[in-house]
C-alpha cells in the first residue's frame, strides 16, 4: 500500500513532465492562435494590427490553400494504401514458415531508419532520375519510354519515397499482431478445410483489424505533416503541384514572411490532426484500462 | 508426398519472400555501393552493379568538402543528450504513474501522447520568433530542447509499460526495510528495469536521429544534424552521385545496426503499447 508520503512525493517526480509538457504544447498554440489574429509581417514588423478572422478568411479561400488540402489528403491517402495493403502482404508472406526469416525482417524493416533526407535524395537521383537513375535503366531495357518522374509525376514521386518509407513500419506491426495469432486456430481452420481467403477473410483480417487501425491512426499523424520530402526534393513543385498543407505553413512564414497568415495555416493543420488523434486516443485510450 | 509437397512450398515461399526483401532493402543497398564508385561509373549505363573501380575516395572527399565530422557530432551529441536528459526527467514520472497510480494518472497519460499529436507546423511561427528572440536559432541547446519534448511523451509511455511489468511486492518490501525514495528508485527498481530503459533510450535516440522538420527549419550550420548536412546536397548544381552516396551511407549507417537490434522495442514504442 502507498503511503501518504510516498504519493506526495510521486506527484512531485510526475509534475517536471507535466509542466514542460504543459509549456511546450500550451505557450506556442497561444502564441499561433494569437498571431493568427493579426496583420504582422517579419518584413514589417512595426506594424502590426488586429484583423480577427481576416488571415483564415485570406487562407482559406486562397487557391493554393485548396490544392494543398487535396495534395495533403492524396498523400496521406495514397501512402496508407500502399504501406497497409502492402504490409499486410509482407506480413502474411513473411508469418510463412520461410528460410531464414530473421534476415528477411531485417531488410524488411531498414528502409524505416533512414532518415527523410536521404531517402527522398537517393530516390529522387540515384533511382529516379531520367537519364542516369536505375528505373530509366529498367525502362530502356524494357524497351519503355524512360519517366521524367518529377516533371512528369510529382505527387506520384513523393508517394512512391513516403511508402517506401512506411512499408516497413505496416509490416513491422502487422507481423507482430499476425505472430500473436493462435497456432491451434490456425489448425482447426486448416484441418476444417478452410480456404485460404475465407480463412484470411473471416480469421485473419479481424485479429489484426486492431493492429490495422492504429498503423492507419499513427501512419497519418505522421503523413499529415510531411515536410523534409518535400522540401529536398520539389521544394513543393512544379508551381504548387507537390505543397501539402505542412509545406504551404512553410513556406507562409519563413519565405513570404507572413506570421498572421502562417499561423492560420498552422491552427487549421491543428485541427485536422486533431480529428485523426481524437480517434486513435480512443483507441490506445482502451487498452490502458484492459 | 504431403511432406515434399510443402517442402516445395516452404521453398517457393521462402524464395518470394527474400524477393521482397531484396527490393525493399534494394535502394539502401544501391546507396552503400554507388558510394564506393568514382563520380563516372556512379552515372554509368548500364549500371555497374559490383564489377567496378572500388574506391573509397568520396569518403574523404565528404569530410573535406562539407566537414561532415561536425554534423555527425551534432547529431550524436542532440540525439544522445537530449534523450538522457529526457530519462532523467521521465524515469521519475514513469516511476510515479506504475507505482503510486492516482485517480488522474490515466488522463495524464492520455494528455502527455496528445501532445504528441499537435502537428509541428502548428507551431513553427511562434517557436521560430522565441527562438530568434532568444538567439537559440542553430543553437545546440535550442534545438536539443525542441527534441527532448519532441521524445519526452514517448519516454514516459514507453517506461511506463515496462515498469508496470515489474511486480509491485519487490519495491514495497525495499521500503519495508527502510530504503528511502530515491534509494528505492536507483538501487531497487532501476536495475531491473534496465533493459527496458536500454530499449527506450535506444528508440529514443533514433528517433532525435532522424527527426527532419525542426532540425532543418532551426538549424543551418553551427548547429546543424545530418539530417541538414543531407539536405545541402540537393542543390542540383554540384550534384555528386557517389558523394551522396557516401555521406548518406555516414548518415543512415550508425542508426539502421541500432535499429535492428531494437525492432521489438519499437513496435511497442511507436503504437504507444497498442500493439505488443
Amino acid at each position: 500500500m502507498a503511503t501518504q508520503q510516498t504519493r506526495v512525493a510521486g506527484r512531485l517526480l510526475v509534475a517536471p513532465s507535466v509542466i514542460l509538457l504543459f509549456l511546450w504544447m500550451i505557450v506556442p498554440l497561444a502564441m499561433t492562435l494569437y498571431f493568427s489574429t493579426l496583420r504582422y509581417s517579419l518584413l514589417d514588423s512595426d506594424n502590426v494590427s488586429f484583423v480577427f478572422l481576416q488571415n483564415y478568411g485570406y487562407f482559406l479561400s486562397d487557391p493554393n490553400f485548396f490544392s494543398a488540402l487535396v495534395n495533403t489528403l492524396v498523400l496521406v491517402g495514397s501512402v496508407l494504401v500502399i504501406s497497409v495493403v502492402g504490409g499486410i502482404l509482407v506480413a502474411l508472406l513473411m508469418d510463412q514458415p520461410i528460410f531464414g526469416q530473421s534476415f528477411v525482417r531485417l531488410m524488411v524493416i531498414a528502409p524505416f531508419f533512414v532518415m527523410p533526407t536521404v531517402s527522398a535524395l537517393v530516390w529522387k537521383n540515384l533511382l529516379m532520375n531520367p537519364v542516369s537513375g536505375l528505373f530509366a535503366w529498367i525502362a530502356h531495357s524494357l524497351g519503355l519510354p524512360a519517366i521524367d518522374w518529377f516533371t512528369n509525376w510529382p505527387m506520384l514521386s513523393v508517394i512512391l519515397i513516403v511508402s517506401w518509407q512506411w512499408l516497413p513500419f505496416a509490416s513491422l506491426i502487422l507481423l507482430t499482431a499476425l505472430q500473436s495469432f493462435d497456432e491451434e486456430q490456425k489448425e482447426a481452420a486448416t484441418l476444417d478445410g478452410a480456404g485460404a481467403i475465407p480463412f484470411f477473410f473471416y480469421l485473419v483480417l479481424p485479429h489484426i483489424a486492431r493492429a490495422i487501425t492504429v498503423v492507419i491512426l499513427i501512419e497519418t499523424i505522421f503523413l499529415l505533416s510531411v515536410f523534409a520530402e518535400i522540401l529536398v526534393t520539389t521544394a513543393g513543385g512544379p508551381g504548387v503541384a507537390t505543397t501539402n498543407i505542412a509545406f504551404l505553413v512553410y513556406k507562409q512564414a519563413l519565405l513570404n514572411f507572413d506570421v498572421g497568415g502562417a499561423s492560420a495555416g498552422g491552427i487549421v493543420a491543428v485541427v485536422l490532426a486533431n480529428i485523426v488523434a481524437i480517434f486513435l486516443m480512443r483507441i490506445v485510450g482502451k487498452n490502458l484500462e484492459s | 508426398m504431403a511432406l515434399k509437397q510443402s517442402m516445395g512450398k516452404r521453398v517457393g515461399m521462402s524464395a518470394a519472400a527474400w524477393l521482397i526483401g531484396f527490393l525493399i532493402f534494394f535502394p539502401i543497398l544501391w546507396t552503400f555501393l554507388t558510394s564506393f564508385k568514382s563520380e563516372l561509373d556512379a552515372f554509368a549505363i548500364p549500371p555497374k552493379f559490383l564489377f567496378f573501380h572500388w574506391t573509397a575516395e568520396n569518403y574523404a572527399e565528404v569530410q573535406s568538402r562539407s566537414n561532415y565530422l561536425l554534423f555527425a557530432y551534432n547529431s550524436i551529441v542532440l540525439s544522445v543528450g537530449a534523450n538522457i536528459v529526457g530519462l532523467i526527467i521521465a524515469v521519475p514520472a514513469a516511476w510515479s504513474m506504475a507505482f503510486v497510480p492516482t485517480k488522474r494518472t490515466k488522463d495524464v497519460l492520455m494528455w502527455m501522447l496528445s501532445t504528441k499529436m499537435m502537428p509541428g507546423v502548428g507551431v513553427l511561427v511562434p517557436i521560430y520568433l522565441l527562438f530568434r528572440d532568444f538567439h537559440l536559432l542553430d543553437n545546440r541547446l535550442g534545438i536539443g530542447f525542441v527534441l527532448l519534448m519532441m521524445n519526452l511523451p514517448i519516454l514516459i509511455w514507453m517506461l511506463y509499460t515496462y515498469f508496470k511489468e515489474i511486480p509491485v511486492d519487490i519495491l514495497e518490501a525495499a521500503r519495508m526495510d527502510g530504503a528511502s525514495l530515491m534509494n528505492e528508485i536507483v538501487y531497487v527498481l532501476t536495475p531491473m528495469a534496465i533493459p527496458g530503459i536500454a530499449s527506450t533510450m535506444l528508440l529514443a535516440v533514433i528517433l532525435s536521429w532522424n527527426e527532419a522538420f525542426w532540425t532543418l527549419n532551426l538549424t543551418t550550420s553551427n548547429a546543424a544534424p545530418l539530417t541538414a548536412f543531407i539536405a545541402s546536397y540537393s542543390a542540383p548544381e554540384g550534384l555528386f552521385w557517389a558523394k551522396l552516396s557516401a555521406a548518406s551511407t555516414l548518415a543512415i549507417a550508425p542508426i539502421l545496426i541500432l535499429g535492428w537490434f531494437s525492432q521489438k522495442q519499437l513496435v511497442r514504442g511507436l503504437t504507444f503499447g497498442a500493439v505488443k
